[in-house]
């Protein structure tokens, strides 16, 4: 059983990391960061098979892709806190001549980043790519991938979604980040999905539902399911049930911090709900 | 003057296919998607003989590019192929930002394009996308102008790192460029001598500038044809030291004069040694149906189009 105190105690100080980033330039997006913190901190700690070092092609080892570029606050803190860079660097995010741009990019060099994203539903595509490649290098390792909910709107998801089952890209675990939100307010109020299990299902993936998405243990123990139904012919997916603004009394229940940084007031009251455990930058 | 002839008329497309089945026998990295145009794009030979390296992705180009710009990591040289306008217009975000923005070793490889596609008409008739391409930072930007040049313009993409927009066409043309012909990037192609006018050409319209060359000739107007293959990175060199000793310049291409070859010919001059200048070129216009030779004569981007212009140019002198 991994440590999942150490794990929690990273949470809180990524938390950190989200909402001292995005106040100091005033602008980025720390709602939805907060609300995946859990799962970043877990995928990178616990379920990726990662080598030392950054290499482009990444072979012999799990790769991640994220979709949704805008969540680059918790992204960027999680990559810094597993080593891929200083952490000292996160406080350059989004300033004039930063590796740490507004979305992630691999223009700057950044370490751990293999595609840009930021203008949304391309990821999946990305992710099916290198997940071939890994088959066509006979690598056996895994190819993960993050998507908003609200990104399934986008159009090329669907083609993405359609080829992957046809193609068996069984190799692949893409996670929706199911927390109901975007920019506009809900997405069922924006554009309502309907069944978002009944439709990947009903394009032939494998769907492994992680209802508390911000509990350590159940992304543990979902994760776990879905690695173990790769390599059997389809694709899987995770439906990632979480809390946008999670750990932040006032951020949390509203989309009114997809892109909102907080003020000095609401940042101290945001910090003192997350105390520092292994130092900030 | 030297002159050129021809013994075989073949598309283009069918270069490019040549090409791609010898880099799937020479470069075990080199992988090709398509979007539902295999036979259009004489892909049957790769993958007749690479089936596992061959991805058949359905009309989804959106798609497709992102799958391409994903097989990058892990080493692979993805070729994509489908027409011009579902290659460039119709994906251009996917393209701007998992390809060039990401800097991803994929080669967009472009048939159908321009007015000889022919009966089909303005929906595929792409007379922007050298424009759109050659716009995005790190693209580079080639239009062969036969069968030989699009084969040997295939390999070399292979051995370049980075993206490359490679167009083509459908249409049979004349073949007189050599078939074990070395493809530079980037580097002009100088086809006959001149002294009263320098014509650049690209593409289809290549063979046209040669035609035009030999008319203007009898008529004692000595042109210098230029071969450009590569739009992006361009060879300034070679145009200004042609337009030092014509000092005017025509430029040809099967594209709109908005975005194409002439424009990036224009600011050349225009920074070194402004000079008068002539565009064919279509006029911020779309095609329509009919037979590509009907096209090429009522859009004026044949030899004629190109005779009166040299003419009109040498004029302004």
């Amino acid at each position: 059983m991994p440590n999942t105190q150490h794990l929690k105690d990273l949470t809180t100080q990524v938390r950190r990391d989200i909402l001292r980033m995005v106040h100091k330039v005033n602008s980025g997006h720390p709602g939805g960061s907060l609300g995946c913190a859990e799962f970043f901190v877990t995928l990178y700690n616990e379920i990726m098979d990662r080598n030392e070092g950054f290499d482009m092609d990444g072979i012999g080892e799990d790769l991640f892709f994220l979709s949704n570029g805008h969540i680059s606050p918790v992204y960027y803190s999680v990559l810094a806190r597993s080593g891929y860079f200083p952490v000292d660097e996160l406080n350059t995010f989004r300033l004039i001549n930063s590796r740490l741009q507004g979305h992630p990019t691999t223009h700057e060099g950044l370490p751990g980043i293999r595609i840009a994203s930021g203008s949304l539903g391309q990821g999946m595509s990305v992710a099916i790519g290198a997940a071939q490649a890994k088959k066509l290098n006979k690598d056996s390792h895994l190819i993960y991938s993050l998507h908003g909910d609200g990104e399934l709107q986008e159009g090329q998801n669907w083609e993405a979604i359609m080829y992957a089952s046809a193609k068996k890209v069984d190799n692949l675990i893409a996670t929706v980040d199911l927390n109901g939100k975007q920019i506009d307010g809900a997405t069922d109020d924006v554009l309502a999905m309907g069944d978002v299990k009944a439709k990947f299902e009903a394009f032939d993936w494998v769907v492994v539902e992680i209802k508390e998405g911000n509990d350590i243990d159940a992304i543990l123990k979902g994760m776990a399911e879905a690695k173990s139904k790769t390599g059997q012919g389809k694709p899987v997916c995770v439906l990632l049930e979480t809390m946008m603004g999670n750990g932040v009394d006032f951020m949390m229940h509203t989309h009114a911090w997809h892109g909102k940084a907080p003020n000095d007031e609401q940042l101290a009251s945001a910090l003192e709900q997350n105390p520092e455990t292994l130092g900030d930058y | 003057m030297k002159t050129y002839t021809f013994t075989e008329k073949k598309d283009t497309r069918s270069g490019f296919g040549a090409g791609l089945a010898e880099l799937g026998r020479t470069n075990p990295n080199v992988v090709a998607l398509c979007a539902d145009l295999v036979g259009s794009l004489k892909m049957d030979k790769f993958i007749e003989e690479n089936p596992e390296r061959f991805f058949q992705v359905g009309i989804a180009e959106a798609n497709m590019m992102g799958i391409a710009a994903g097989l990058t990591i892990g080493g692979k040289i993805p070729f994509t192929g489908t027409f011009a306008n579902f290659s460039t217009g119709r994906v251009y975000d996917q393209i701007r930002q998992s390809i060039a923005y990401s800097g991803k070793n994929v080669k967009i490889c472009a048939s159908h394009a321009g007015l000889t596609l022919g009966e089909d008409g303005a929906t595929h008739q792409i007379l922007e996308d050298i424009g759109l391409m050659k716009m995005l930072p790190g693209m580079v930007v080639i239009n062969p102008c036969d069968y030989n040049q699009t084969k040997a313009a295939t390999l070399a993409i292979a051995e370049h790192n980075g993206p490359v927009y490679l167009r083509f066409g459908r249409p049979s043309v004349p073949i007189f460029t050599p078939a074990d012909q070395k493809f530079e990037i980037g580097k002009a192609i100088k086809m006959t001598e001149g002294t009263d006018v320098t014509i650049v050409a690209t593409g289809h319209l290549v063979w046209e500038a040669l035609e035009a060359s030999k008319a203007l000739f009898e008529e004692g107007i000595s042109a210098e044809v230029i071969n450009i293959h590569t739009i992006k990175p361009l060879d300034e060199e070679a145009i200004l030291k042609s337009v030092a000793k014509t000092e005017c310049v025509v430029t040809a291409e099967e594209h709109n004069y908005l975005g194409g070859l002439g424009e990036s010919v224009s600011r050349v001059l225009t920074l070194n040694n402004p000079a008068p200048q002539e565009f064919v070129a279509t006029n911020d216009t779309f095609g329509e149906s009919g037979t590509p030779a009907q096209l090429m004569e009522k859009y004026g981007l044949n030899s004629a189009a190109i005779i009166k212009k040299a003419k009109a140019v040498i004029a302004r002198k």
